[in-house]
């Protein structure tokens, strides 16, 4: 029988029925049972994604290397880069752990307590990066994703977002009198009335209900690409740069809600489908929270590590466990990169 | 604090200086695969566009890869490899008959969803 040891077991070392399943300790084959039925929740999670990708007919579905192609403070055009940073991190704090676990099978102290804070650090580096991540998701692009007069809807690729100068007061409302020359939170005024249908002519109708006048840089070499069919244009269409502009003010001075879109939420995201939104804060989401814990769990095994609790106990099978744990969060993100971010 | 619910014991809890040594090298060199699989999929998938004539090998490179890499997280970095015959098999075969059936589903139903959505779109 394979569930039964094979080697005498030690007697006060038996789980309570006085046999040892697989000649595993209780703690592990608990966790790896936990792991199991996670591991199905986070299959179904992405199986869920691939349904509906696979059934949806609204229009593309996003790609990931023109979605995710920024990086902190350098701005666009660095497809994957970060997210793949993100994953090395990943990687090697899952690293780490192991040489956590090889130095408590050694009962090197020492080498546990360095490894398992490294594996807090890289665990804590993973989850800011992806704070950073949720943020330009949300925030989104300068452009976001425009309807066009057609009806189909395209997203926008530039070489550079043309600079907003000020805003000239010509009618005062209740906070701005008229002359006023606003330079503050200008990208932020723009945005929010340009997806409310705020701006007609190149007139900016602010929230306080004064008018101004906009001055604003043209915006640099871009091109239109469509995402969604439309009566003229289908999807896959590449609108070059001297109809795309035209046509991107248009829309922008059109005075009417809901031609552009910024940014993302469960609602509506400038990416793709709503569902795209919705899982993509759902799975991410999902693991994150994962990691956090993680974080935390290791962080108390390294207190319990520090104070000598499981030297004393004689082994460190509880640094073990929490690696079981941590791999495993390991391994998520690993299908998540595929399934999320590459294919 | 002595606590009796506690199992103290681990088997193979242990091992001596040259085992971890030997136990350290095989670590790094897993590392070494695992980042340089990552860095070949950041190249494909930065390079390789979506719908072009190479694009349908890539994407299956990708599964390919990705599989190759859950295989040495769950064997060499979570030990399941050192593990009896029996919990592998207690752990993956359940699982595997799962994410099958429900890869299935997705690809069958998926089609099915789509075509009624296409047949019946009021647009």
């Amino acid at each position: 029988m394979s569930g039964h040891a094979t080697k005498q077991i030690d007697n006060k070392t038996l789980w309570g029925g006085k046999i040892s399943p697989f000649s595993t300790s209780y703690g592990k084959l608990m966790m790896w049972f936990f792991l199991v039925s996670d591991a199905l929740t986070f299959g179904g999670l992405l199986i869920a994604y691939g349904f509906t990708r696979h059934a949806s007919t609204d229009g593309a579905w996003p790609i990931g290397e023109e979605t995710f192609n920024s990086l902190p403070g350098l701005g666009h055009g660095y497809p994957l880069i970060y997210v793949a940073l993100m994953t090395f991190i990943l990687i090697v704090s899952s690293v780490t752990m192991v040489l956590a676990v090889e130095a408590g099978h050694r009962m090197d102290k020492k080498g546990v307590t360095r490894w398992l804070l490294a594996t807090i650090i890289g665990g804590a580096f993973f989850v800011g990066s992806q704070a950073w991540e949720w943020s330009h998701f949300i925030h989104g692009s300068e452009f976001g994703k425009v309807e066009l007069a057609d009806g189909s809807q395209a997203v926008v690729h530039a070489k550079g977002f043309g600079e907003l100068e000020n805003f000239t007061v010509i009618e005062a409302g209740r906070h701005h009198k008229k002359g006023d020359k606003i330079t503050e939170d200008l990208m932020h005024e723009y945005q929010h009335a340009a997806a409310a249908g705020h701006i007609h002519d190149g007139v900016i109708t602010l929230h306080d209900g004064s008018k101004a006048k906009i001055a604003k840089r043209a915006n640099e070499h871009m091109e239109l690409r469509i995402k969604s069919d439309g009566a003229k244009y289908k999807i896959g269409d590449v609108i070059p740069h001297a109809q795309a502009i035209n046509m991107y003010e248009e829309v922008i001075n059109s005075g009417e809600a809901g031609r552009v879109i910024y940014g993302a939420n469960l609602q509506q995201n400038e990416y793709g489908p709503q569902q795209y939104g919705q899982f993509f804060f759902f799975i991410t989401g999902f693991h994150g929270f994962h990691v956090f814990s993680g974080v935390i769990i290791n962080i108390l095994i390294l207190f319990g590590v520090i104070g000598g609790v499981y030297h004393k106990r004689g082994h460190y099978e509880m640094v073990e466990k929490t690696g079981l744990y941590w791999h495993f969060v390991d391994l998520v993100w690993v299908f998540v990169f595929t399934f999320f971010y590459l294919v | 604090m002595l606590r009796d619910d506690i199992i103290e014991y681990s088997l193979d809890a242990h091992h001596s200086e040259e085992h971890g040594k030997v136990l350290r090298k095989k670590i790094w060199v897993v590392t070494g695969l695992l980042t340089l699989i990552t860095a070949v999929e950041v190249f494909l998938g930065a390079m390789i566009k979506q719908g072009s004539d190479f694009w349908p090998f890539v994407k299956w490179g990708f599964v390919i890869m990705t599989i190759v890499k859950a295989y040495y997280i769950v064997m060499s970095f979570m030990h399941l490899g050192d593990e009896r015959k029996g919990l592998r098999a207690v752990i993956l075969v359940p699982y595997f008959i799962f994410i099958f059936y429900l890869i299935f589903i997705l690809l069958w139903e998926g089609t099915a969803v789509s075509e009624a959505l296409i047949t019946h779109s009021v647009n």
